[in-house]
């Protein structure tokens, strides 16, 4: 049936696509949150190029880290606050691909706009050249693993009390592989060693969770409904 | 389009948190009748339409439509109803025509049916205008244009004429009534006067047993 | 069919293996340990290079393995009541997060203790303290999840959720953990319990690991008896409130 497939993604994602941008305010929201997060190292740690250089990578990526896990309330949180979520549950398009179609639009206005900032911010923090296309390529492949394991969290608070912090503790250290190659992808291309290996299982862990996010967040997503 | 579309349940029990809302609850409903659910607060009408919507497993018994199991395919079960609860999940930020156009292509109505609807339920004026500019009564006829515009066989409403005036209840008297003279089945729950076809009522008296239908 | 109905109104069987398993259980735990116990404080032999204090092992070593276990057994319990709806899943779930992870922060508490002697700091940032320390806030995550609703059924099934996705991403993480670990500490970094665990060593460590095995059952079995009597007790409070 054609809605189960290609209708209903398209609906989905044209649906918070437009929500997104006429509520245009959360995308500016979590970029300024990005930078200011970057911003407060120099202040943290010095701002000796050579300290900023050495730490860049790491410093960009858990802010990258932290910006995604903020925005993710507002994936699930309003349509299950208005009821939307019963309707979509009963609807005969799938809940896996309800959950695809959401995390797309989210991606686009989060995700995408952190990765075009990051060069931006890694030249305040003096990061070598050498890093940024492996800065670039990293956060484009990492950032959508954050959307989707966020999504699993986001889907298993809803209706719990203070959800916003419990996420966190949920998410967080499920983030933590993304966190380490993105960061060692980054100093392997600085120090000249590659890449590439790094992001090669960047990759594979954005496939696996392509591939299985979406069915846990559905099914987490029943569950809060029942 | 089968005229004698059968919707039943049998024993059917349903666990609220840990309470236990109903037990032992039996319903049958034939293709063009409509089935009215009353009871107290508490006694479990929600819970019912939720569990006849797919949204969540009862805690025992079977329902079942022309006579198999709506759990082996849920999906199936999911594409033949619409559900309409006490929320209107209408979203502020898009237009009224956008709203509905939204739940149309979910479902995979055709997009014509959509304008058509929202003639039925008298909201045609503001089909541009910016969902949060309607009032409560207009936000619960967005929610039931869903039911003109999308093609089902079972519907499902829960209190669907609260906070609604005189003239949208009735185009809501007409929509259900519309329904069901092709073969459709309603089953509707509500305390309000609400002329529906086939004089069917389920009690559901609130002590955790249920009555079996007229 | 029936059973699910107040599911847990009368899990007679569990109950009864229950009462029957907990006396060997225990004894069993106390026999492990207390042999396990001597033989590895005052039997077996002091490390060639760390001395005495090389018995911290006997306890961070079973502690971490009981960790994993401890989550292996969340992660079961979670799947029997998800896929397979074996309604004492949800029962059994609950009662084993919270063994598990005090023997995650047994573990880390006695790998801290083991730190000092040997590289004179109170943590270091190897691969297994690491994992360890990741695997306490999943397991802090699945506890905080359970009790984070209104509704305990829903907070239930959350963290059974919660805990097949934190054993599928275990392996992941220890994964990257150890590469972390390789591109950031030098080669040369003893391994804590050395290349080869000599045999005067091995007899008392699988004798506390079995010790430790055996009170986590233990323990296992009482929480879920008494959680099961607390499903009881509410059921039967709410059937006198709604009459």
């Amino acid at each position: 049936m054609k809605s189960a497939w290609g209708g209903g993604f398209g609906a989905m994602l044209r649906r918070d696509l437009r929500l997104a941008l006429r509520q245009g305010s959360d995308t500016a929201t979590v970029l300024a949150f990005f930078v200011i997060v970057v911003s407060l190292f120099p202040f943290g740690v010095g701002a000796e190029p050579q300290t900023l250089s050495a730490i860049g990578a790491g410093i960009l990526w858990v802010a990258a880290l932290l910006a995604a896990l903020l925005s993710l309330d507002r994936l699930f949180q309003a349509d299950y606050d208005d009821g939307t979520i019963d309707y979509l549950l009963a609807s005969p398009a799938a809940p896996s691909l309800i959950v695809l179609a959401k995390c797309a639009a989210h991606w686009l206005t989060t995700g995408l706009p952190l990765v075009i900032l990051s060069p931006l911010l890694a030249l305040l923090l003096n990061m070598p050249a050498a890093g940024f296309p492996a800065l670039i390529l990293g956060l484009a492949i990492g950032t959508p693993v954050l959307t989707l394991v966020g999504a699993i969290g986001a889907a298993l608070v809803l209706g719990a009390r203070r959800g916003g912090v419990l996420l966190s503790l949920l998410i967080l250290p499920l983030y933590i592989p993304v966190l380490i190659f993105g960061v060692a992808a980054v100093e392997a291309a600085a120090t000249g060693r590659g890449a590439a290996p790094h992001l090669l299982l960047l990759g594979a862990l954005c496939l696996a969770a392509l591939a299985l996010a979406p069915f846990v967040a559905g099914a987490a997503l029943r569950q809060a409904a029942e | 389009m089968n005229s004698a579309d059968r919707l039943e349940c049998r024993d059917l029990a349903c666990l609220r948190g840990e309470r236990l809302v109903f037990r032992k609850l039996a319903l049958s409903l034939a293709g063009g009748a409509a089935l009215r659910l009353v009871g107290p607060n508490g006694s479990g009408k929600s819970s019912l339409l939720r569990l006849l919507a797919g949204l969540g497993r009862p805690a025992a018994g079977t329902i079942a439509w022309n006579g198999a199991d709506i759990d082996g395919d849920r999906d199936a079960h999911r594409a033949r109803l619409l559900f309409l609860g006490h929320q209107d999940a209408v979203k502020p930020w898009l237009t009224v025509a956008e709203n509905l156009e939204f739940w149309s292509a979910l479902h995979g109505a055709p997009a014509e049916r959509a304008v058509s609807a929202l003639e039925r339920v008298s909201l045609s004026a503001q089909r541009n205008l910016p969902a949060r500019f309607l009032s409560q009564g207009q936000r619960r006829r967005l929610a039931l244009a869903r039911f003109a515009a999308i093609p089902a066989r079972l519907w499902l409403l829960d209190e669907p004429t609260v906070g609604l005036d005189e003239a949208s209840v009735s185009a809501v008297e007409a929509l259900i009534a519309g329904h069901c003279a092709v073969g459709g089945l309603a089953v509707v729950s509500t305390h309000l006067a609400l002329r529906l076809p086939g004089e069917q009522t389920l009690a559901l008296d609130g002590a955790g047993a249920g009555a079996c239908a007229a | 069919m029936a059973i699910r109905i107040h599911a847990l109104a009368n899990p007679a069987r569990f109950l009864r293996f229950a009462r029957r398993a907990l006396p060997w259980s225990a004894a069993l735990a106390v026999l492990f340990i207390a042999v396990g116990g001597v033989w590895a404080l005052f039997i077996a032999p002091p490390d060639k290079h760390q001395g005495e204090s090389v018995r911290i092992m006997y306890v961070h070593v079973p502690s971490a393995w009981m960790a994993l276990f401890g989550y292996v057994c969340l992660a079961g319990s979670s799947a029997a009541a998800l896929i397979w709806r074996h309604p004492l899943g949800h029962v059994l779930a609950r009662s084993a997060a919270p063994i598990g992870a005090c023997f995650t922060l047994l573990a880390l508490v006695t790998g801290s203790l083991w730190g000092k002697p040997m590289w004179g700091a109170y943590w270091v940032w190897d691969a297994r303290l690491t994992s360890v320390l990741i695997l306490f806030f999943l397991y802090l995550g699945h506890i905080a999840l359970t009790h984070a609703f209104d509704d305990p059924g829903r907070g239930a099934r959350a963290a059974a959720i919660l805990a097949l996705v934190g054993i599928v991403n275990l392996p992941i993480i220890k994964f990257s953990v150890d590469w972390w670990n390789t591109l950031h500490q030098p080669a040369s970094i003893i391994r804590r319990d050395g290349p080869t665990i000599d045999g005067s060593m091995l007899a008392p460590l699988l004798l506390m690991i079995l010790g430790f095995t055996f009170y986590y059952f233990t323990v296992w079995l009482l929480r879920a008896r008494a959680e099961l009597a607390a499903l009881r007790t509410r059921a039967l409070k709410l059937r006198l409130l709604a009459s």
